[in-house]
């Protein structure tokens, strides 16, 4: 028997009413501009002049007749392919490793390794003094003073190292909330688990991790991927802040880097939407893949 | 009890000395690299004008002094808007967007987790794709929005669009999914609500998982700063006022530049190092007997 709509709100109205305050918030401030952007996607809007429609216009315009943008993309790429799961694996590996220690100890080692998250965007300015151009630069100081260079080097204005430094800088960011959520995920695998183990065989910490660990930490894990996939995708104050915007030769121009330049320079909301909507399905595409994979943990 | 009956059996896999030393190693290697740039900030605040234009440059201050600190006050204080006004917007703005968020976003996070009803998997999977959608594109609708609503230049344009912010909600989402179920007969035996359920069972047990979110939230909130949301001066945060004063000077800029990066940095690394606590503290599940 078919029950009709109102019967299975009423059966279910519990789970209904403890979602509504989120999800007011949440349709109004998130998914309303996110369907708005989809649809200015298909128009030409100036933000002065009401949207006009335009069809597949920017779409093709983006693959056929942007060169920048598929420099771009080939950066976005990069990161995502690069940056995105070496943070994914050093975040896991190191809330691992620390996991062992004492309380105090796992307490201070959490602080050391979460703290780039918190100062990020206050030390922008530090890594610029590092990384600057002139001989008072930190780095070209040291590495003239060694000798190995006997000139300094414009790190952040020469495109053959910008995108090597961004990826640096990005690494140091990235033991962030997915390292936390490693963390608290890790003190949450129920302990009986562990003497289980004990009595099955398990002989050595690997053998725990993997037959143990990781399978009771599936959903932390999926937790972590996506916003791993989601930060390395998304990559733009870094590159903003330390190679400039835009950066020499685009060397340091990823797409939403792009996206904020039509977006909020060039006043092109629609182009910048269009892009957006791509990168959207390279994220959820990469993340189909990573939940593949991750289905193969533990056995 | 069932903390002290696992430490007597030694409920973990043997460890081995070479592997202990190895993970201590890399981890310590890893550390100095992640705190580096922190380290870096506090001492070129410390350094007298001279070391800062010192050459070559050099990494440890010789005569440490807080005048980068009395200049970067002394500029502050010829604003018509007293500092503590800024600091008090961003505190408000932080507690009360973390607050609400995690609150409202845990009660929807439950019935995801644990119970079977029409539609979950369609909302989980809209929340977690929201994730996907870049907010420099969506900021553009969300501002029109917000300004149909007249709340543009209000506390409100800074916080409401953080309370349903998608992230908090995920994760709570996922560690509340890892709960056994065990946990909740009890109280479904007892015929309590769901929302009883929740405030009994499901809030207390979820320590690590609050905390996680408050600190991601309140250092996202701490250090957000968006010009086109607030131009009215006495609204402003006080990222905003620093940025102002250090823009305004360009001699003090470096000296004062990295003292105000200091003090920006200090509030959310004490938070932080307050509420690690919980995260770090390995759960016993109450209410399993």
């Amino acid at each position: 028997m078919k029950k009709s709509i109102a019967q299975t709100i009423g059966v279910h109205k519990e789970s209904y009413l403890l979602m509504t305050p989120y999800m007011i918030f949440f349709l109004l401030f998130t998914i309303l501009p996110v369907v708005l952007s989809i649809v200015l996607g298909f128009t030409y809007y100036n933000m002065i002049e009401p949207p006009r429609f335009v069809g597949w216009y920017n779409y093709i315009r983006l693959f056929l007749d942007d060169d920048i943008f598929i420099i771009a993309v080939k950066n976005t790429l990069f990161f995502a392919f690069v940056t995105g799961p070496v943070s994914y694996l050093l975040s896991f590996l190191v809330a691992w490793m620390i996991n062992d220690l004492s309380k105090t100890l796992r307490s201070i080692a959490t602080t050391v390794f979460y703290i780039p998250t918190i100062i990020g965007v206050s030390v922008f300015p530090m890594w610029r003094l590092i990384f600057s151009p002139d001989a008072y630069g930190y780095l070209n100081g040291m590495l003239m003073g060694l000798g190995i260079i006997s000139e300094p080097v414009a790190w952040l204005l020469d495109k053959e190292y910008i995108l090597l430094i961004l990826i640096v800088v990005q690494l140091w960011m990235s033991l962030g909330i997915s390292f936390l959520a490693f963390v608290a995920g890790l003190q949450t695998v129920d302990r009986s688990l562990y003497e289980a183990g004990v009595m099955d065989g398990i002989k050595n910490r690997f053998q725990e991790l993997w037959y143990i660990t990781l399978p009771s930490m599936i959903p932390q894990l999926i937790f972590g991927a996506v916003m791993q996939i989601v930060i390395s995708f998304s990559v733009a104050d870094v590159s903003i802040q330390l190679a400039g915007f835009p950066s020499t030769e685009y060397a340091g121009e990823t797409m939403v880097t792009h996206i904020m330049d039509y977006g909020s320079i060039r006043y092109e909301m629609g182009y910048a939407s269009a892009m957006a909507v791509v990168l959207f399905f390279m994220m959820v595409f990469t993340n189909r893949l990573v939940t593949k994979i991750l289905q193969k943990v533990g056995i | 009890m069932f903390t002290i009956a696992q430490k007597k059996s030694g409920a973990k896999a043997r460890r081995s000395l070479a592997g202990n030393i190895a993970i201590f190693g890399f981890v310590a290697i890893l550390g100095l690299f992640s705190a580096f740039p922190f380290i870096f900030a506090i001492i070129t605040s410390l350094k007298p004008l001279d070391e800062l234009l010192q050459f070559p440059p050099r990494l440890i201050v010789m005569r440490p002094t807080l005048n980068n600190f009395t200049d970067l006050f002394q500029l502050a204080s010829n604003m018509w808007v007293p500092l503590s006004r800024y600091i008090f917007n961003t505190a408000f703005i932080s507690v009360v967007g973390t607050v609400l968020h995690v609150l409202f976003a845990a009660m929807a996070a439950y019935p995801l987790a644990k119970h079977k009803f029409p539609g979950k998997n369609l909302i989980f999977s809209v929340i977690v794709m929201a994730l996907m959608f870049v907010p420099q594109v969506t900021f553009i609708p969300q501002f029109v929005l917000m300004s149909q609503m007249n709340i543009v230049n209000t506390y409100g344009a800074l916080i409401l669009p953080w309370i349903g912010a998608s992230l908090g909600l995920f994760l709570m989402k996922q560690f509340i999914e890892q709960l056994p179920d065990a946990i909740l007969e009890a109280a479904r035996i007892d015929g309590a609500s769901e929302f009883k359920t929740f405030f009994s069972i499901i809030w207390p047990n979820s320590t690590p998982a609050i905390m996680t979110v408050v600190i991601f939230q309140f250092i996202n909130l701490w250090n957000y700063a968006p010009k086109e949301l607030i131009f009215g001066e006495s609204l402003k945060v006080f990222r905003m006022a620093l940025e102002q004063i250090v823009a305004g000077d360009p001699i003090a800029r470096m000296g004062a530049g990295s003292a105000a990066a200091v003090i920006l940095m200090i509030p959310p690394i004490i938070v932080f190092v307050l509420l690690q606590r919980k995260v770090v503290e390995t759960m016993t599940f109450a209410g399993i007997k």
